[in-house]
């Protein structure tokens, strides 16, 4: 039986009858059309697929949509600001060429994000035993790591 | 994934009895069971989500013992400062649990209710004689754990939260798969108020386990070497890609020595 979901994405109040099977990337990329979260591994390995509900940084391929229920939804696409201006980690990712492929970069920029929030003066050693959960296959990590400490140093002012 | 019916009941009662009419089962974080669900190993016929019950939530210090609910995810026994003044080893170990994102999702009830072979939190309750209470009744540690996957839980019974007595002092060494953070070994060292010791090793059997060996050379010398002499047979231990019994068995002895240098 359908179950009715409502919850709030990017800030905007949504609302779907779901089938309780409907894992939670499925009802950002299908339902909603947000393509930005990735799904890679879909076995909760890669960390592609990171989202933040209420703040907290999950592997949406591994939690249910009606999981997320009331529940405050963030994806890439709700990080950039209206008038087009990316969010400093964003940038930070450009600028470092924190990025080859960019399939793991939707989720290590969601996976950061919450890590700065919880650790503002994060060091090397932190930011790699925080992004555990994220795997890249092509940058080797380096110009990652280097990313989210320069954002991490705007986030903070 | 086979389909299924979805609930969220609001209070314990309501839990249990949507569980023993339908014949469902309890969702806590998913980390495991949808993971399961998603392979087809596992096929409710309807989830009876906790995450409304307020009885499974909250951490709380009771005198001498240390009270976690059900539903208290790792990440947040990793940050209780409850946790840490009365056991730190405890929140070190949630630490330890997978990653980031694993943390915020699965809970301790899952876990211990989940009984893998290589999850982290049995070897703790296991180790400190925690309690596990339920909807029905008081469960003991040792008669907790079963065997691989399998509790001493009945299918419509419900974790309703961990109640650790306040050890001496506990470490916990694990060493991790590389690729899941799973334990390959991990053992947990506990002085009891009483001032004996308890050794519990998961990951290198069916299910977790006392290495009473251990325990009986640490009861004599509490230290590193002590712990690290022990000689522990590979017999009825696990062997599978990642290493073999053998060589979990030598993992024993250095993980629980890894723990005493951590105690100490
Ligand atoms: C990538 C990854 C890495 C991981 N690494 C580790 C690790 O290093 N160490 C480790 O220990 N674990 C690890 N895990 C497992 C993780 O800790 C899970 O959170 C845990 O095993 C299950 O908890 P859960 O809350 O997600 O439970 P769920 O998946 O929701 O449920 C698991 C089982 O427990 C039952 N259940 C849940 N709550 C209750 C309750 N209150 N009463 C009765 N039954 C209940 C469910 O019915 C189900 O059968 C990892 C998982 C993933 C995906
Ligand atoms: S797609 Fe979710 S963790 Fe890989
Ligand atoms: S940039 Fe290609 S996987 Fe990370």
């Amino acid at each position: 039986m359908a179950v009715s979901l409502a919850m709030t994405v990017n800030g905007k109040p949504v609302n779907a009858d779901v089938d309780p099977r409907t894992l939670l990337v499925e009802f950002l990329r299908n339902n909603l059309g947000l393509t930005g979260t990735h799904v890679g591994c879909d076995t909760a390995q890669c960390g592609a697929c990171t989202v933040h509900v209420d703040g907290n940084a999950v592997k949406s391929c591994n939690v249910l949509a009606v999981q997320a229920q009331g529940a405050n939804v963030l994806t890439i696409e709700g990080l950039i600001a209206e008038d087009g201006t990316m969010h400093p980690m964003q940038a930070a990712f450009r600028d470092c060429h924190g990025l080859q492929c960019g399939f793991c970069t939707p989720g290590m920029v969601m996976s950061a994000i919450d890590l700065v929030n919880r650790h503002p003066g994060a060091d090397e050693a932190t930011i790699r035993a925080e992004l555990e959960g994220n795997l890249c296959r092509c940058t080797g990590y380096h110009n990652i790591v280097k990313a989210v400490r320069q954002a991490a140093a705007v986030m903070g002012k | 994934m086979y389909a299924v019916e979805y609930q969220q009941p609001t209070n314990l009662a309501d839990a249990a009895s949507i569980l023993a009419s339908t014949g469902g089962r309890a969702l806590a974080g998913g980390q495991s069971l949808v993971a399961a669900m998603k392979l087809r190993l596992s096929q409710p016929g309807t989830l009876v989500d906790l995450s409304l019950i307020p009885d499974l939530k909250g951490i709380r210090r009771n005198g001498d013992r240390l009270v976690i609910g059900a539903m208290a995810k790792h990440a947040e026994v990793a940050s209780s400062d409850v946790v840490k003044a009365a056991l730190p080893a405890l929140a070190g170990l949630a630490e330890g649990i997978g990653d980031r994102q694993v943390r915020n999702m699965g809970t301790i009830g899952g876990s211990l209710a989940n009984n893998d072979p290589a999850a982290d939190w049995p070897a703790a309750v296991l180790a400190c004689n925690a309690t596990i209470r339920t909807n029905q009744r008081a469960i003991g540690a040792g008669e907790f754990f079963k065997g691989m996957f399998e509790t001493a839980l009945a299918p419509d019974e419900i974790v309703t939260a961990v109640d650790f007595p306040v050890v001496q002092r506990a470490a916990y060494a694990k060493f991790p798969n590389p690729a899941s953070r799973f334990a390959l070994v991990g053992v947990f060292v506990a002085q009891m108020g009483d001032g004996s010791v308890r050794v519990a090793v998961t990951g290198a059997a069916p299910s977790v386990f006392r290495a009473t060996a251990i325990e009986d050379a640490l009861a004599k010398s509490f230290t590193p070497v002590a712990a690290k002499g022990v000689k522990v047979g590979a017999d009825g231990l696990n062997s599978d890609l990642h290493g073999s019994a053998e060589y979990r068995a030598h993992l024993i002895s250095v993980m629980a020595s890894r723990a005493v240098v951590a105690i100490a």
